[in-house]
């Protein structure tokens, strides 16, 4: 078995990281104080390929493979937790579900200028009571004439204010319950979409988390995406590839403040020595280690399961699940390491614990990825 | 237009540490990178690609790994590249390896050729000159700035010295060796990086493929120079702190340290 | 192509470089360390002065201690063009048959070198800091760091003649100059035609060194919260101006407003690796070292003898600053004007 990038990966990877390093970091601590989207980073990203890189060439992409985009998250998400979720809620969750759901027609008009990165997307599952349990969709939508009248609202929406382009899910149904859930694609703009308050969040706090609001909002038939009643499988599809995404992002969270904190504890002397020379650090540090790359190891599995194989749920939860425990584990340490320093602003360690909560809750909570897991195993 | 520029692939010297305990240089996960300045001349390349449609290659000498650089130009937008590579050619000091690179030249079409000014592991700066003089063309060395002259038969480059810079007007073909400086080179695609990897040709230059070269002129046997010994830096001494000194004395102190360090 | 053997040699040469109808320091450099290889070797040191006109550089050069001084003197030499350059240097090489030439590594230095080492088919060594003559062999040991002055290399050209080496300006001694010492000026004329290697000056733009941005400055003069106002920082410049580098601070400073952010060294700033560092008045927290550290020589001053600065000088002075930095400005302008 080989557990080895191929070259192309490799070298993307290192792309990804100096990138990472020279226009992302930079920015970090300053889109994280002033809790702004960061807007030129985007830009940049686009201009290279980095809002497409898994979808296919003749939809506007890279055509490259899942792994490469999800090195690309990681490496983000080392330097800057805000921008690897603003691409993962993008790729995994509004490209992805058009790329494996929409008809040619819907392809070519959303996927294309999203793959390009021209347009930004989102996903709109989540509501004020259904959270953990999706099946309580209160947001509805009704066919009259050539259009689907959609009202109600959608809450927590990653890049809610300055995406382009929303994969968006009602009932059409309300008597099937899940199978009642169908998906709309919904453009900025249309008349009746408008959006609500901005979350203030602990962690990721650059990201555009908003709510979005349907007041008789007239979507196009042609927007509906996949038949009626088929949404809530979108959607759990939709989440395993963003799941995915998380994982990386948790284990680049957890990485990046490995990384910082090898650095410092090499520097920072007590008692005479380095941090270094003391047993307990380098034990913390093994085990760390040890950690981030066993959670690397199953969104490689995972990345490799989504190349390979029709369903891979399971995949997809481990790695989120064990990713998203090692962040927050890893960060907790990482900012104890540092001691004083550690809990302020001035060290990245800071920003990186608070990122890392996160990754447990959204996109399915940790609880959910269990019952994922059991499902399949009971 | 056709442009070849001359790529290296090097150490991340930057990355490269002493072994306090042996001395000796610590070259493993060391990264390899392709050389600054040569980088800056392919980016002038490719903008000169970008704004009339001339044709790069990318060219290295090296061992078979070397090829990884040749990716990399290709997937930063370099439309060939060809890869010198041989036993007979190792161990080359900068004569040598400049005639085998003007050999492989001498096999392609070219108006004007483009190098770094110097690669970080040798620092040398030597190639580039050495090329243009073994190819009788003019060179240009230090490039600020680099402009195809209406007509497209000569660049304006502006090319910098320690207190100044000199415009020059140079007939192509000609070498240019450019600075870091010249340019901020673009990053890759992803894309890109996988169409050079899985659907780009290299032309490969073996020792039977520059048969004009005399042995007695390439690789180690052909070199000039010879590495007599190498060592590592003297490590820093622990650093003196001197206190009870009037301001006269502590200003004599640190002149002479400024002094021995050549800084005065 | 051209092999020279060892057969016939003529004595240590050195490239005199002028710029401006002045000759380079370097110049007068190379001329002293000429001197001890001719010793080492019996021989005699001849410089090679391309240029316009040689006006007083020819005395100069024999003052400093040249035996004798080629000159080519033509109009194509006054600014340097590689091609005339090139030719000059090789007719030279060619009529005399040196056994050693050395380039100063300037940036005339290091474009014609290469050239000429192609020319004449011959080794070169660039950048070195050290030459010394094998006592035994008679051979010219040129040392030179490598890898990002990681590591330093010592090189030889065994078979081919003129040994040939680009000496970093700075490190070798001029002698003291000489009023009236003998030395022979001869002139040469190498004929110069105008060829396809040639490249024509349309311009020549002059510009006052760049020492603004503290990432590519070779010597930072930097300043913490003992410095005590944005008044006092003048005095830092004073020093930064005299030594041609540029101010830095630690964040107390930039946070009290006396040095822009962009100026700011450590965590939350930038990391510098200068040659030389001052840390002025800096207590040195964990945060400023961070971005300092990789400094080639970090020099200290602070009335703290307790401060964490001290642990990673070279050179540590604990005094008061207000008293050491004046007296450190007016040395160093005697240094550089003697």
């Amino acid at each position: 078995m080989d557990l080895t990038l191929s070259r192309e990966q490799e070298m993307a990877r290192g792309l990804f990281r100096e990138f990472a390093e020279r226009e992302v970091k930079p920015l970090a601590q300053q889109i994280d104080e002033e809790e702004r989207f960061p807007r030129e980073t985007v830009e940049k990203m686009a201009r290279l390929g980095f809002l497409g890189i898994p979808i296919p060439r003749e939809y506007g992409g890279q055509g490259c493979d899942e792994l490469t985009y999800l090195l690309c998250v990681e490496e983000l998400a080392k330097v800057c937790a805000t921008t690897a979720v603003l691409l993962s809620a993008h790729v995994s969750l509004a490209c992805g579900t058009i790329l494996k759901h929409g008809t040619e027609v819907q392809k070519q008009r959303f996927l294309v200028p999203l793959a390009k990165g021209e347009k930004l997307g989102a996903f709109a599952l989540t509501e004020p009571n259904a959270g953990t349990d999706a099946s309580a969709q209160q947001t509805r939508a009704v066919l009259d004439g050539d259009d689907y009248v959609i009202d109600g609202s959608k809450i927590f929406i990653t890049n809610g204010k300055e995406a382009d382009i929303y994969i968006v899910f009602a009932m059409t149904d309300r008597s099937k319950g899940t199978k009642g859930i169908t998906a709309f694609i919904v453009e900025k703009g249309t008349p009746g979409f408008t959006f609500g308050s901005k979350e203030k969040k602990m962690g990721i706090r650059g990201s555009s988390t908003y709510e979005i609001c349907f007041s008789g909002c007239r979507v196009p038939k042609e927007n509906r995406l996949g038949d009626e009643g088929k949404g809530f499988g979108i959607a759990m599809q939709a989440l395993d590839g963003g799941r995915m995404g998380i994982a990386a992002q948790a284990t680049g969270i957890a990485a990046g403040a490995l990384d910082r904190t090898i650095a410092y504890v090499k520097q920072r002397r007590q008692f005479g020595k380095p941090l270094s020379k003391f047993q307990n650090t380098q034990f913390q540090i093994a085990e760390m280690a040890t950690r981030v790359q066993a959670a690397e190891l199953l969104v490689f599995k995972a990345a490799q399961a989504k190349q390979t194989q029709k369903r891979y749920s399971v995949e997809a939860s481990m790695a989120k699940m064990f990713a998203s425990a090692t962040a927050v584990d890893v960060t907790a340490r990482c900012v104890q390491l540092h001691g004083g320093y550690g809990y302020t602003r001035e060290y990245e360690v800071e920003r990186m614990m608070r990122d890392a909560k996160v990754t447990e809750i959204y996109e399915g909570t940790s609880e959910v990825q269990k019952m994922v897991v059991a499902g399949a195993l009971l | 237009m056709n442009i070849i520029v001359c790529i290296k692939q090097v150490p991340d010297t930057t990355e490269v540490r002493i072994d306090p305990k042996t001395g000796t240089l610590v070259r493993e996960g060391v990264p390899s990178i392709m050389n600054p300045d040569d980088k800056a001349g392919l980016e002038a390349a490719l903008r000169l690609k970008d704004a009339l449609g001339a044709h790069v290659t990318a060219l290295t000498m090296g061992p078979p790994q070397a090829e990884t650089v040749l990716r990399e130009a290709m997937a930063m937008g370099a439309d060939a590249a060809v890869l010198v590579t041989d036993r007979a050619f190792g161990g080359a000091d900068t004569i040598a390896t400049s005639t085998t690179l003007a050999a492989a030249i001498r096999t392609m079409d070219f108006d004007l050729i483009i190098t770094g000014r110097q690669a970080i592991d040798g620092d040398t700066a030597q190639v580039g000159p050495q090329v243009a003089e073994f190819l009788k063309i003019p060179s240009v060395a230090y490039a600020e700035g680099i402009q195809l002259e209406e007509g497209g038969k000569s660049l304006l480059v502006h090319r910098r010295f320690e207190d100044r810079s000199h415009v020059v007007r140079v007939k192509l073909p000609c070498l240019v060796t450019a600075l870091s400086e010249l340019n901020a080179p673009r990053y890759m695609t992803p894309g890109g990086i996988f169409e050079a990897w899985r659907e780009r040709e290299i032309r490969v230059l073996k020792r039977a493929d520059l048969p004009e070269l005399r042995d007695d002129e390439i690789g180690l046997k052909g070199s000039p120079t010879r590495v007599a010994k190498s060592f590592p830096k003297a490590m820093k001494p622990a650093g003196t702190v001197k206190a009870g000194l009037s301001a006269d004395e502590a200003a004599d102190e640190i002149t002479s340290c400024l002094q021995a360090h050549f800084v005065l | 192509m051209e092999s020279m053997n060892n057969e016939k040699t003529g004595g240590v040469f050195t490239f005199a470089e002028q710029v401006d109808g002045e000759l380079s320091k370097v110049s007068l450099e190379l001329v002293g360390k000429a001197r001890e290889l001719a010793g080492g070797l019996g021989t005699s040191v001849t410089a090679i002065l391309p240029c316009a006109e040689m006006g007083n550089m020819a005395r100069e050069l024999v003052e400093s201690g040249a035996d004798r001084v080629i000159v080519i003197a033509h109009p194509s030499l006054g600014d340097y063009a590689t091609e005339p350059y090139a030719h000059a240097v090789a007719s030279v090489i060619r009529r005399e048959h040196p056994e050693i030439l050395l380039y100063g590594a300037t940036s005339i230095g290091r474009d014609l070198a290469p050239r000429i080492s192609a020319r004449v088919r011959t080794g070169l060594t660039a950048d070195c800091t050290s030459l010394e003559i094998d006592p035994e062999t008679k051979a010219l040991r040129m040392t030179r760091p490598a890898f990002g002055g990681n590591l330093m290399a010592t090189i030889v050209s065994p078979n081919h003649r003129p040994q040939m080496a680009t000496v970093r300006p700075g490190v070798m001694q001029a002698l003291v100059p000489e009023k009236g010492r003998a030395g022979t000026i001869e002139t040469f004329d190498p004929g110069f035609t105008k060829g396809a290697l040639d490249v024509e000056i349309l311009e020549i733009v002059r510009r006052a060194a760049d020492t603004s941005d503290i990432g590519s400055a070779d010597i930072i003069v930097a300043g913490g919260r003992g410095v005590g106002s944005r008044e006092k920082f003048a005095l830092l410049e004073e020093l930064a101006g005299v030594l041609g580098g540029t101010v830095a601070a630690s964040r107390p400073c930039v946070e009290a407003g006396w040095v822009e952010p962009s100026r700011q060294v450590g965590q939350t700033g930038r990391t510098v690796r200068p040659k030389v560092y001052f840390a002025i008045g800096i207590s040195g927290a964990i945060q400023h070292l961070a971005g300092m550290e990789g400094s080639g020589l970090i020099i200290a001053v602070n009335n703290d003898e307790t401060a964490p600065i001290f642990s990673v000088a070279d050179l540590g002075i604990v005094g008061d600053l207000n008293e050491v930095i004046p007296r450190l400005i007016q040395k160093v302008r005697a240094a550089k004007a003697g």
